[in-house]
Formats: C-alpha cells, structure tokens, sequence
C-alpha cells in the first residue's frame, strides 16, 4: 500500500548519489577543489587516507540505507500480518556493535600514523615565517647568512620538489593559513608558534585563504602560492632582496615624497628609503605582485586607485583608513607603487 | 471563592488565581502550560533563526553579492546573521524544544501530577525567555553577536560593537534557565516515578532526557566559566585571553567544547529519545534491544566528555594529543551505530504504519547515517585538517542537527500533538510537509559536501567567481526556500487543526506509553489515579495482555510520594515570584553592559522575587484542590 513512498526515497537517494558523484568529477575550474586534485606529497597522503575512508563510508551508507528501505517495504502493515513480539537478539547485536568497533580499528591505525608523520620537520626545508593580520598575511624568508630578511605579503612564492617549513604567528586574532592543493590548513594563534610544512611538486599558481573566521574581512583574507622551478625562485628572490628602485619619473618621484612625509610611512616598508614600519605589508616590490589587499584585487591601476581613495569601503574592516587624498596625490602614489617593480 | 478563615502567612501580593488568559499563562506552574510556553517560544525563534539563514543564503546565491546594501553593511550584517542563526538554533531552538518536550510529558510519562519543582520550572522558562529577547534586543542596541557562535578569543574580545557583550552575558542567561531545568528534571525522574515504574521500565524518552540533564547540570557550568572570563575581559579590562598581557587564547577553546561536545549530545539525545517512543509504536512492536539503547545513550553521554578537542585539530595540539582526540572520536561512532541498529530491529517484523511522525522518524534514522559516517570521517586527523572550516563541516553538522535533531522534534510534534492540543493535525498536509521538508534539506545540505571538498570555507559572507562553487551555491538558496514554505505548510496544518481539526481521542495511535492512558488533552492533574506500572509499555501490556492482574490499582492522591490518601490531590497554585525573579536578571544583564548601578535594581527585583516566592506556601489555601 505504501510502496510508493519507499520507492520515491530510493529513487531520491540514488539521484543525490549520482549527483554527489557527477558534481565532483566535472569541476574545470576549481582552484581550491582538494578532493579532485593534489599538487604535492603533503596533501596527496592526506588524500589516501579519505580515499579509503570514503569508500568504507559509501559502502556503510549503502548497506544501512538499502537496509532501512528493505525494511519499509516489507514490513509495510498488511491486513494479513500482525507484528511479531520480540524484544532483541543478543548474538545480532554483538556483531553490529564488534564490526563497527573493527572497522573504526582498522582506520585508526594508519591516521595516527599519518598524524605523526607529518608532525615532524623535513630536512633540508626552505624556512618561511608567516605573520597573519586582520586581513593579510606576510611572508619573511630567512635565508642563512644575509642581514636584511626577504619580506613580503599574500603572495608566497616557493620552489617546486622543496618541502617549505612554515612557522606561523600572529598578534592580533586567531587565524588559519590554507592552500588547499598543497596541503591541510593549520592555525595561527597569538601568543603561540605553530608550524607546518607545504610542497608543490609543479609549477603555478595555488590559492588559498584564511580560515579561521577572523573578523569582518574574513572572506577577503586571501593567498596565493607560487610554484617556480628552483632556477627561476633563485632569480625571483635575488631580485626580491635587492632594495627599491627610484622613482622613474617626475610623478612617481611626487608620488616618493608623499608616501615618505605623508601617512604611508607610519605603517608600511619600502627597503632602501626611511620607510621601515612593519605594521602594514612590505611594499619594496609591490608592481611585482599580481594582487593586493590579501590578494584580493588585482594589482591594476584602476584598482590602486579605487583603494587609494576609501580602502575600507573596497574591503570591509580594512585597517588602513580612508585619508582623503586628492585626485593628484592618488596618481602620484599610483606612479610610485608601481615603479617599484 | 471564599476566603479561608485561617491565613497562616501573607503573601506580598494577592495570590493570581487566573488559570486561563494572559495572567494566567505568566503565573502559571503547571508543567503542561510551561511546556506549550517552551515549545510556541522555540518555535517563534525557530522562525527567526530560519530569516536568518535565508538571508545567508540569499547573499551567497552568486558570486559577488551585495545583498544588504554596501560591501560594507553587507560583511557586517552577514557575520552578524550566521553568528546569530548558530546561537539561535542551538540555544534558542532545539534545546527548548526538548524542554518543551520534557516539561510537558515526563510527569505523564512517568506517572507523576507534575515536576518536582513547579515554581522553579516557571522561573527557568522566563529567564529563557527574557534571555531571548535580551539576545535579540542587540540588533536594535548596536549590532547583534559578530562572533561566531562558538566565539572565538581573541577575536570575540575585541569586536568593536556591543554584539559580543550581548553574546556573553545573554549565553550567561540562558545558561542559568537550563541548570535549573536540569536539576528539576533529575529530581523529577528520580524521586517521582509511580509506583512500579523502575528504571529499566522508564520509557526511553524519559532515560535521554535522565542523560540529558546530567549533561547539562556538568556541561553549563564549563562555558558560564568561560562565559565570565569573556564578559570580564571585555567589560571590565581583563586580559584572560589576551595574549599580549600573557592570555591564553586556547584557554576558551578548551573551555567552550568542553562545554561544547557535550551540548551537541544535548541536542541530539532527546530527538533519539523521541524517535525511540515513534518508531516502536508504529511498528506495534516492542524496541528492539531496549538496554543496548540505554547504555548506548548512556555511553554516548561519557564519552561525549573526551572527544572536545576534536574541534581543534588544526590549532596545534601536538601529534599525541591529536592522536588521542581522534581515537576517542571514532570510538563514539560505535554507540551510535548501535542505536541505529537498534532502530532498525525494531521496524524488522514489525508492522509499519507510516503515519507523518513516523515518516519524521524513518528520515531521522536515514539522515542521521549521514551526519555519522560524514563525523567519522573527520576523526581522520590528516584529512580533517582540508576538511575542517569548510562546508563539509557546515554538512555534516545539519545533517546531525537539522537532519537529525529538527527531525526527530518534528517527529515528536506530530506524536504528540493530539495529547497536548486535543485535536489531530491532518495526516495529508502532514505528509506534504515531510516531503517538502526532506526534500528542501537535502537540496539545502547535501551540495554543502561537495563544496566543502572544493575547498568553500565556512563563515565568507562572499565568493569570487570561478572558485567552481557558483552553481551548488544556486541550488542550495533554491533548497532553503523549499525548507521555509514547508515551515508554511506546517504552520497552516496547526491553523486549520486548531480551528475545525478532528478532536483526539485518549490514545489515537494505539500507542505504548502511560501519557496515552489519560484524555487528550490531559487534565491540570494528569492522572485521577496514580497508576501502578507493572511491565515497560505498561499502557500497551494493559491493552493486550489482561493478566489477573490487569485491573489497574486504585492509588489515591499523590500516593507516589506517600502522602497519605483522602485529602484531595494537592496541586501548586500559580505565582507571579517567578517571573519577577527572572525579569530582575533581564534588568542585571543589561545594566552590566549600559549601566552598572542597573545591576543592582536587577539584583533588588529578583531578590523580591525570592523572597515573595519563599514566603508564599507553594499551594494557596483557597485554590489548588480537586
């Protein structure tokens, strides 16, 4: 009498598996889809431990799903049948509680082996700190030897086959660094130090963001991490810590004085001139970022000068205000910015 | 009524002998009235809590949206809608629902005339309420909550608005109505059973509710704690989780799951302790492994004490620790899936009858596999790490919740309805609701899986376009919408049956339990006469199996505390006490965020409050005698 209503459950489970599955595997562009994609030794022995745990769950999912269905089919109330009067099987309920109890044994063995697997320090890691704020992240490479440490913000870039060692920090709330294709996401707390390690093994560009719900730029807390072959990283970072250059021209020489005697100064650093303030992120090579603002826009004259006019009204929560800058100043700074390739 | 010639004690106020009307709804102390209080309440938070999440999903339909105005107002508004729908649906919600549940029927359930505390049962719902409204009242006085839910420090110290001042001590307030109600129930069940009524024949409704109200009596303590260092650090300039003054910030962390683990229990046990009464009754059987189900739900409540740190895989803990939280997390999953089998043996052999609670049930039993496959899943630390803040994290907790907890309520509505209201809800509109509801969730929530394991992170009031995430985002606004006018048909199934629905007869569905032994809806007194139990499902054993022994025996009044029979059964009068106790807290909590010397009004008022209550007699001399 009732068929039809386990029929239509069925029939609904079976097309939200299907979906489930189809949804999965035709994502073309999705940049932070770790399910479907793994671009480093980290995040793949992450991967293999769902891989396993998945197709236990599908499985479970099935058996008890098609069981309850089953049930509700057949046990449906007829006019010819009355209930049977029975309160429990002791040997069925042992077995439902033991083989639930092994199957959980049997993942836990290999997840604690992986947790302590990856909680140790790779050799031979190419070191990073990272000091996440409200809402940008820096990045200070510290490369044995040389006195003035490479920093810069949102845009971390890396070698490719090299295991990086992160140690993160914050000081103002509690944050989450994630690019997704690399590896897990690990929290930076204030007050504490934290570390993980990242590996890309191709070239490009991986994205990723805050994740730990941090304030209301939350959202527009983003990163990126850039994957070179060694050669290329090695020019990138001889470039990177060599200090500024000088304002090419008239304007952007304007643009030089306003940042050094205006406001910029106070927060932000430009290697090579007075400005050292470690508060905002470090601007000596800012034309060679794609993005800005927690790699939220991209770095394009329209955009600079948008934000130039009311940062928080681009980004909501933004610390740096808006200090009223005329149309002239704005282009001034806009020149200088991005002569400082 | 005349007055009595003898007055021992004078009250500060003409006693409120209103037992109808708005009076007599504000003074009442009869669990049944309180229990309708809880459950409209719930449900009108329930509406809210629901505009809320339409709002979210309404911004994160597309890419890139403004949905309330500015970038700006609509970051701000956004954080402080998701913030407020967590709170809502856990404290203003689903724990109320259950308290509804439970005032209302573990005195029929167990045979008793009412709780073992009727004032105090009074006090704890209008501190309830008044801590609602308080919570609320912050969206006119500055900015509601912005925090989270879970409220993370430092972040929740320093948000610059009053929302997280609401936050903390509107948490403090409702906290307090839950102590209260937990020692009331504990009392309750333990000393007021009728006789016969042992503790492995108490319904299993009634041994959730038990496990419930321990955990709530050790649980709420944890975050008032928590709750306090907040509330100083950010009102009075403490620095407890301040890390540049050598706070801690895990320090909340620790504290709030502690508290936090176990809520989620509390959440969940009594929507399986409701399914536990359905499920049996419309398979006209007996539930399959009764003692396996109560220590499972036993089991569940101490374990529930060791996996907390499971929400903090990623802050750092160390590889031993993590390894120790993943383990006790995964061992949790046995219990449950003994419950779930359980449910299951139950329907086996039986014969099913699939009325709309029963409907309600079964989705319970077939959404809940998926919140618990999706929690173990999370015990796989490595894994966890992608997963965790995610959507897939947003799934599987409304899988459990909503897919198992709202489920399971709704179940429970449906069952007892005609008991409370006295009239039947249409079976017809009922089972469109289902189906309107089960298919709006799993439209709503399933997608939220796969955008999870896209890499979506939960808590952005927006998305950039090609993140691959536009398209499930769509669906699922669209999900929601099916889920609020199922909300809709519901409402017009209690519209229509109040107005013309069938009147309810004592035990419509031929039910197990004692609640169905007395009319629909049940007298002020519940029973004339104390039954004497003498199997579990003693109603259904005295309906099938007439024993020599079938006539029930005559326990005169209040015969289940001994009381000796002949004087009438004594029921509590209603009181104004309790409500003037509760609102001089509602007058404390604002004056410690606007104006300190408030609290001490506050403070006056509800110590009126007690004093008035503990100098009135808890039953008046003129009424209360039947």
């Amino acid at each position: 009498m009732r068929t039809p209503a386990g029929w239509r459950r069925s029939a609904f489970v079976a097309l939200a598996g299907l979906l489930v599955i189809v949804g999965t595997a035709c994502a073309p562009d999705a940049p932070q889809d770790y399910i479907n994609y793994q671009k480093g030794p980290i995040a793949e022995e992450a991967d293999r431990l769902w891989d396993v745990t998945f197709a236990i769950a599908v499985a479970i999912f099935f058996i008890v799903e098609l069981l309850l269905i089953y049930t509700i089919v057949r046990f449906r109330a007829r006019p010819d049948r009355e209930a049977k009067q029975f309160h429990g099987n002791t040997k069925v309920e042992v077995i439902l509680t033991v083989i639930p109890a092994l199957i959980l044994a049997g993942l836990a063995v290999p997840t604690v082996r992986t947790i302590f697997d990856l909680s140790s320090e790779p050799d031979d890691a190419l070191q990073i700190k990272v000091t996440a704020r409200q809402f940008w992240w820096e990045y200070e490479y510290e490369p044995e030897g040389t006195e003035d440490p490479l920093v810069t913000a949102n845009e971390m870039h890396i070698p490719v086959d090299t295991p990086v060692f992160l140690t993160l920090e914050g000081d103002d709330v509690i944050h989450s660094f994630w690019v997704p294709l690399l590896a897990g996401k690990q929290d930076v707390v204030p007050g504490r130090t934290n570390h993980m390690t990242i590996e890309a093994d191709e070239p490009g560009v991986y994205r990723g963001q805050c994740t730990e719900y941090c304030g209301l730029s939350h959202a527009n807390m983003r990163l990126r991490v850039i994957a070179h072959p060694q050669d290329e990283f090695d020019e990138w970072r001889d470039d990177q810590s060599e200090a500024a250059d000088d304002p090419r021209d008239a304007l952007a020489a304007e643009g030089e004085e306003l940042f050094l005697e205006g406001e910029c100064i106070n927060c932000h650093a430009v290697q090579g001139t007075d400005a050292q303030a470690r508060t905002g992120p470090d601007l000596t090579h800012f034309a060679s970022r794609e993005t800005f603002a927690g790699a939220m826009f991209e770095n394009t004259t329209e955009n600079l000068r948008q934000w130039l006019d009311d940062p928080p009204a681009m980004k909501p929560g933004a610390k740096m205000p808006d200090y009223g800058l005329t149309t002239q100043e704005i282009d001034a700074l806009v020149a200088y910015l991005q002569s400082l390739e | 009524m005349a007055t009595a010639a003898v007055q021992p004690r004078r009250s500060l106020f003409a006693r409120p002998t209103a037992t109808s009307g708005f009076w007599g709804w504000v003074t009442t102390v009869d669990h049944k009235k309180i229990g309708i209080l809880y459950g409209v309440t719930a449900f009108i938070f329930f509406i809210l809590g629901g505009l809320e999440a339409i709002a979210l999903r309404v911004q994160l339909a597309q890419p890139d949206m403004q949905a309330f105005g500015t970038e700006a107002a609509t970051a701000e508004l956004y954080n402080q809608f998701f913030t407020m729908h967590g709170v809502t649906m856990i404290f203003l919600v689903v724990m109320p629902f259950g308290v509804a549940l439970m005032n209302f029927f573990i005195p029929l359930m167990i045979g008793a005339r009412d709780v073992a505390f009727p004032r105090l049962n009074a006090l704890s719902y209008w501190i309830f309420l008044f801590g609602g409204i308080f919570l609320y009242s912050s969206f006119f006085l500055g900015g509601a909550p912005d925090g989270g839910w879970f409220g993370y420090a430092p972040l929740s110290r320093i948000q610059p608005t009053t929302g997280m001042d609401f936050y903390a001590v509107g948490l403090q307030i409702l906290g307090i109505a839950s102590l209260l109600g937990a020692v009331n129930f504990i009392v309750t069940i333990i000393n007021m059973r009728a006789p016969g009524m042992t503790l492995m024949r108490m319904p299993v409704f009634i041994w959730m509710s038990l496990v419930v109200s321990f955990l709530l009596l050790f649980a709420m303590p944890i975050i008032a704690v928590a709750l306090f260092l907040l509330m100083f650090d950010r009102l009075f300039g403490g620095v407890f989780f301040d890390p540049a003054a050598g706070g801690d910030p895990l320090l909340w962390q620790h504290l709030f799951w502690l508290f936090g683990h176990p809520e989620v229990y509390i959440l969940i046990l009594p929507a399986m302790g409701i399914v536990s009464e359905v499920i049996p009754t419309f398979s006209r059987k007996p539930l399959f492994g009764y003692a396996a189900i109560v220590f499972a739900g036993a089991a569940i409540g101490f374990m529930g004490w060791g996996v907390w740190a499971h929400h903090m895989f990623v802050v750092g803990l160390g590889p031993v620790a993590t390894s120790a939280f993943a383990l006790s997390t995964m061992f949790i999953a046995v219990p449950t899936g003994v419950k779930i089998f359980n449910w299951l043996g139950t329907m086996w052999g039986g014969s099913l009858k699939f009325t709309t609670p029963m409907l309600f049930a079964i989705g319970f039993v077939a959404m809940f596999v998926i919140g618990g496959l999706s929690g173990v899943s999370h015990a796989i630390v490595p894994h966890d790490q992608q997963q965790t803040d995610t959507y897939y994290i947003v799934a599987h907790f409304h899988y459990v919740l909503f897919g198992g907890a709202m489920f399971g309520i709704m179940a429970g509505l449906y069952y007892w309805w005609p008991k409370v209201f006295g009239r039947m809800l249409s079976e017809k509109l009922g089972k469109f609701h289902f189906w309107l509801w089960f298919i709006g969730f799993n439209l709503t929530f399933a997608p939220m899986h796969i955008l999870g394991l896209q890499g979506m992170p939960r808590r952005i009031y927006t998305y950039p376009e090609g993140m691959g995430w536009d398209w499930w985002n769509f669906i699922m606004t669209i999900g929601s919408f099916v889920i609020a006018f199922s909300v809709l048909v519901f409402l017009a199934n209690v519209a229509i049956s109040r107005k013309r629905g069938e009147e309810a007869v004592d035990d419509p569905w031929d039910a197990r339990t004692l609640e169905w032994a007395i009319p629909s809806p049940p007298p002020e007194h519940n029973f004339d006469d104390v039954p004497v139990v003498e199997a579990r499902d003693d109603w259904w054993h005295k309906k099938y199996a007439k024993r020599p022994t079938g006539e029930p025996a005559r326990v005169y009044a209040g015969g289940a505390n001994g009381e000796s029979g002949g004087g009438g059964i004594h029921l509590p009068s209603p009181s104004y006490f309790p409500v003037i106790a509760a609102f001089g807290i509602l007058v404390m909590g604002y004056g410690v965020i606007f104006y300190l010397p408030a609290v001490a009004l506050g403070a006056l008022i509800s110590l009126v409050g007690f004093f008035g209550w503990v100098l009135e007699p808890s039953v008046s001399d003129e009424v209360g005698h039947h």
